[in-house]
């Protein structure tokens, strides 16, 4: 394995290069798997049958605390990379450990979410309303999950091996990902909880 | 008991009776083969987990050939049912079962591992790579395709087929109007395959991009090398629609929801909208790696240099672009208005454009070449008119008023068959026939394979071309009978005639086959068709490390160079050469998500969360595992290629 010193260690190998690159393509398709569940979003968002509309399920306080805490992991996954690229192993772990703990907390705030949903009679089965939202958001949710999982799984890898090129690509692709579920959760704050409650 | 009867198929009859004991004699035959003559354990090293390009397209091409004769059934069963008016050899259902596989089979699980395969076994030869940028996940790909395939191949033996159309509109499709699990097969069986093309797309972008020998700019590489990066690309772009809206129809029909249901908010055309937003895309996905294909066997055998190398790149671009903005025009009649239509009508006309352009490079090409009609050239050559044909009447199904005349009609089918039967499988029966000698070192049977493809194009215009006049008459596609007084019924049993022609030229290919293996000479040399492009100047068959030196290069003609200039291909001496090691993982999870699919289309939901669990349990495993790969000694290398008959040059 030749590496390449005068690149950031997550780059400095062929293999590391074309992970990355590959990363990024895989992004790509998500965006359009995204993008796929917005349109249809738009599409149903008045078809709300008998069910209620996003306006009257809607809270306000649950959301800012998901935003808040899901923009904050963002910039904690981009500080523990920062850490990475200074070659300090114990401060990365210290941010990724806070951005999954960011991640949970916004899980568990999404599920209490749902709960609600739940009780307020908004279930997959109301209305094609209700079903689009809530597979939209469940997707993202879901990828949450995994990232959580993912997560956790590159802590140990740092913990055990330290910084090598593999688990600094790993990180770093890692990172990527983090900052792509959180553009998603811009949009979907903006274009269904924004729009839906105005 | 109560357990098993959501296992019965809801529709029996004696053929299908059959076809279960047939499995299942196979199946034991297989196994007690592989037992008797102790092959388990090669099977398993040698091709289980092989993360070997070359391998893994070979079973791409297996699987592809044994999915062409199920389709290749489908529809002969269909042409005998409609060969004569009030025909009693299926019934309605039935009828709509085997329509529904033929369509599914041949895109999915025929044409689709084809083309994926010949990627896969040429790609990296042509741009003079060790493999593909993330082998592992190759392999993956490969076995994500055979469970969807598997499940999708089971469920007409277990719970019924599906039987709502390849295009599996809603609400047909709903559980309303489709009861039986056949329909959740067809969800998951396309989801699985799908997500293992999806990575496929994203392997190959990578490995074009950052794998390309010294020397091999963009614009220098060989046209099918091309084809297969801007086909991925398509891929990456179509797919997670089709995602998508599989996840919905499974929502619908196993949790409730309404999407495409006619109340509560659904809107059933939706499903037609988001099937197409990836479905047009996907015949693109197919014509361009063919259109590749072309290029290279028509540029071999004129033995001139590509005609309008660059137009060619730029039209293949063009269609792609296009693909993405033509989808209305399946369902021109569904009432989106004229606006609507007119755009699309135009878009759709203006492919013509490109694909006319790519028609008369190939036509100049061979302009003054000097011809050498090969079974890959006549089915090239055939290609050209034939396809035309076929070009010419979907510019006649884009005008959106005329369509109103044509939709839903034979002549649709006979259209889209006019496309894909010269257009894709020709194309993959010619690629197949060029590289045979690359993939097992000697030449399929030139006489056989002649009579083949006479047969299969005097069968292709006798089975297709009169359905062209039955639809304009008015024959509905995918009705299970006609009565005499329509008329239908010699023109039926023209195409019946032509369908037992092709059925004749297809089994002449698996002859072909078999007879080559004991009759063909071995000693074909490595360049047989004193070809052109890469993937010929490495040994043949090609060792497990593709090119002992990494070749440099200088045009798209890389081995014309160094045969006709004293181009030199191989600089340097040869050194160790790093290789990835064979997995488990890629079948094992494979195997996993097919219990998944399987038990997610029953609702069995304990052995669902079971197998989701243990999915994701192979990935953090895999995440664990430290896997560097393995390196071939220089002395190890060198000693294969005495053994291949000396060093390149």
């Amino acid at each position: 394995m030749k590496i390449d010193h005068s690149q950031p260690l997550e780059y400095s190998t062929h293999k590391n290069e074309m992970n990355i690159l590959g990363f990024w393509i895989f992004l790509g398709a998500e965006i359009m798997l995204f993008a796929t569940l917005f349109t249809s979003y738009f599409i149903y968002e008045n078809r709300v049958g008998n069910g209620p509309s996003g306006a009257e399920i809607f809270e306000i306080t649950p959301v800012l605390i998901e935003t808040v805490v899901l923009l904050t992991s963002s910039f904690t996954i981009g500080l523990a990379i920062n850490a990475m690229r200074l070659n300090r192993p114990k401060a990365m772990l210290w941010f990724l450990g806070i951005t999954l703990i960011l991640g949970a907390t916004f899980l568990s705030v999404e599920i209490y979410e749902f709960v609600h949903y739940y009780h307020v009679g908004a279930t997959l089965q109301t209305s094609a309303f209700t079903g689009i939202l809530l597979t939209t958001l469940g997707t993202h949710g879901a990828h949450v999950t995994f990232g959580l999982f993912w997560g956790i799984a590159i802590f140990l890898q740092i913990k055990k091996h330290g910084l090598t090129p593999e688990t600094a690509n790993k990180s770093f692709n890692y990172s990527l990902y983090w900052h792509f579920l959180d553009v998603m959760w811009i949009f979907i704050f903006s274009f269904i909880y924004l729009k839906g409650m105005m | 008991m109560e357990f098993f009867e959501r296992f019965a198929i809801p529709h029996p009859d004696p053929m299908i009776y059959a076809s279960m004991v047939a499995i299942v004699l196979v199946s034991i035959a297989i196994v007690a083969g592989l037992t008797y003559f102790k092959k388990w354990g090669y099977l398993w090293d040698e091709w289980l987990t092989t993360t070997d390009h070359k391998r893994i397209g070979i079973m791409y091409l297996i699987s592809a050939l044994i999915m062409l004769f199920r389709g290749g059934a489908d529809a002969v069963m269909m042409r005998v049912q409609l060969s004569s008016p009030e025909m009693e050899f299926l019934n309605a259902q039935h009828y709509n079962e085997v329509f529904t596989t033929h369509g599914v089979v041949m895109i999915f699980f025929m044409a689709m591992p084809f083309v994926i395969g010949l990627m896969n076994y040429i790609v990296p030869l042509q741009i003079g790579a060790r493999d593909v940028a993330f082998p592992r996940l190759n392999a993956l790909s490969f076995w994500l395709f055979f469970a969807g395939a598997m499940l999708f191949n089971i469920s007409f033996v277990i719970g019924g087929s599906p039987d709502a159309g390849w295009t599996n509109y809603f609400p047909l499709a709903s559980n309303e109007f489709s009861q039986s699990v056949g329909v959740n097969y067809y969800m998951w069986a396309l989801q699985i395959s799908g997500i293992g093309t999806l990575m496929t797309g994203i392997n190959f972008i990578v490995t074009i991009f950052r794998m390309r020998a010294p020397g091999m700019k963009l614009m220098k590489m060989p046209l099918f090398t091309w084809s297969a990066l801007i086909t991925n690309v398509i891929i990456v772009f179509a797919f997670p629609v089709l995602t998508v809206a599989l996840l919905m129809g499974t929502f619908d029909r196993q949790f409730g929801t309404s999407f495409f249901a006619t109340g509560n908010g659904g809107m059933d055309m939706y499903w037609a909208n988001l099937f197409w937003v990836w479905g047009h895309p996907e015949v693109y996905i197919l014509i361009l790696p063919a259109f590749g294909i072309y290029s290279e066997i028509i540029s071999t055998f004129s033995e001139r240099n590509l005609y309008g190398y660059k137009s060619m790149v730029a039209s293949m671009v063009l269609i792609s672009l296009l693909s993405f903005f033509v989808w209305v025009h399946h369902f021109f009649t569904m009432g989106q208005g004229a606006l609507t239509n007119s755009i699309f009508s135009i878009t759709t006309m203006a492919i013509a454009i490109p694909t006319g352009i790519k028609i008369f490079n190939w036509l100049l090409t061979m302009w003054k070449g000097k011809i050498r009609f090969t079974v890959p050239m006549l089915y090239s050559v055939a290609f050209i008119p034939l396809f035309t044909v076929g070009g010419v009447t979907g510019v006649m199904l884009a005008m959106a008023s005329a369509d109103y005349q044509y939709h839903n009609t034979m002549f649709l089918v006979a259209h889209f068959h006019n496309t894909i039967i010269p257009g894709v499988v020709y194309a993959m029966l010619a690629g197949l026939t060029y590289w045979w000698p690359k993939m097992f070192g000697f030449i399929l049977n030139e006489r056989i394979g002649k009579w083949a493809f006479w047969f299969n194009v005097v069968g292709f215009v006798l089975a297709f071309f009169p359905m062209y006049i039955t639809g304009l008459d008015g024959q509905a596609r995918r009705m299970y009978t006609y009565s005499e007084s329509t008329g239908f019924g010699p023109l039926n049993m023209l195409s019946f005639a032509g369908a037992g022609l092709m059925a004749i030229a297809f089994i002449l290919i698996a002859y072909n086959i078999f007879y080559s293996i004991k009759n063909s000479p071995r000693n074909v040399g490595d360049d047989p068709w004193n070809a052109r492009s890469l993937e010929w100047a490495t040994h043949n068959p090609v060792p497990e490390y593709n090119f002992a030196i990494t070749p440099e290069v200088n045009s798209s003609q890389a081995l014309w160079d160094h045969k006709k200039k004293s181009h030199t291909l191989f600089k340097g001496k040869i050194d160790k050469i790093h290789m990835p090691n064979n997995s488990g993982i890629p079948i094992i999870m494979a195997g996993i998500l097919f219990v998944f699919g399987f038990s997610f289309v029953f609702s069995i939901w304990p052995a669902v969360i079971i197998a989701a669990i243990a999915f994701f349990s192979c990935m953090l495993y895999s995440s664990f595992e430290n896997d560097h790969g393995r390196y071939i000694s220089a002395e190890e290398v060198k000693e294969t290629e005495e053994k291949f008959g000396g060093a390149k040059k």
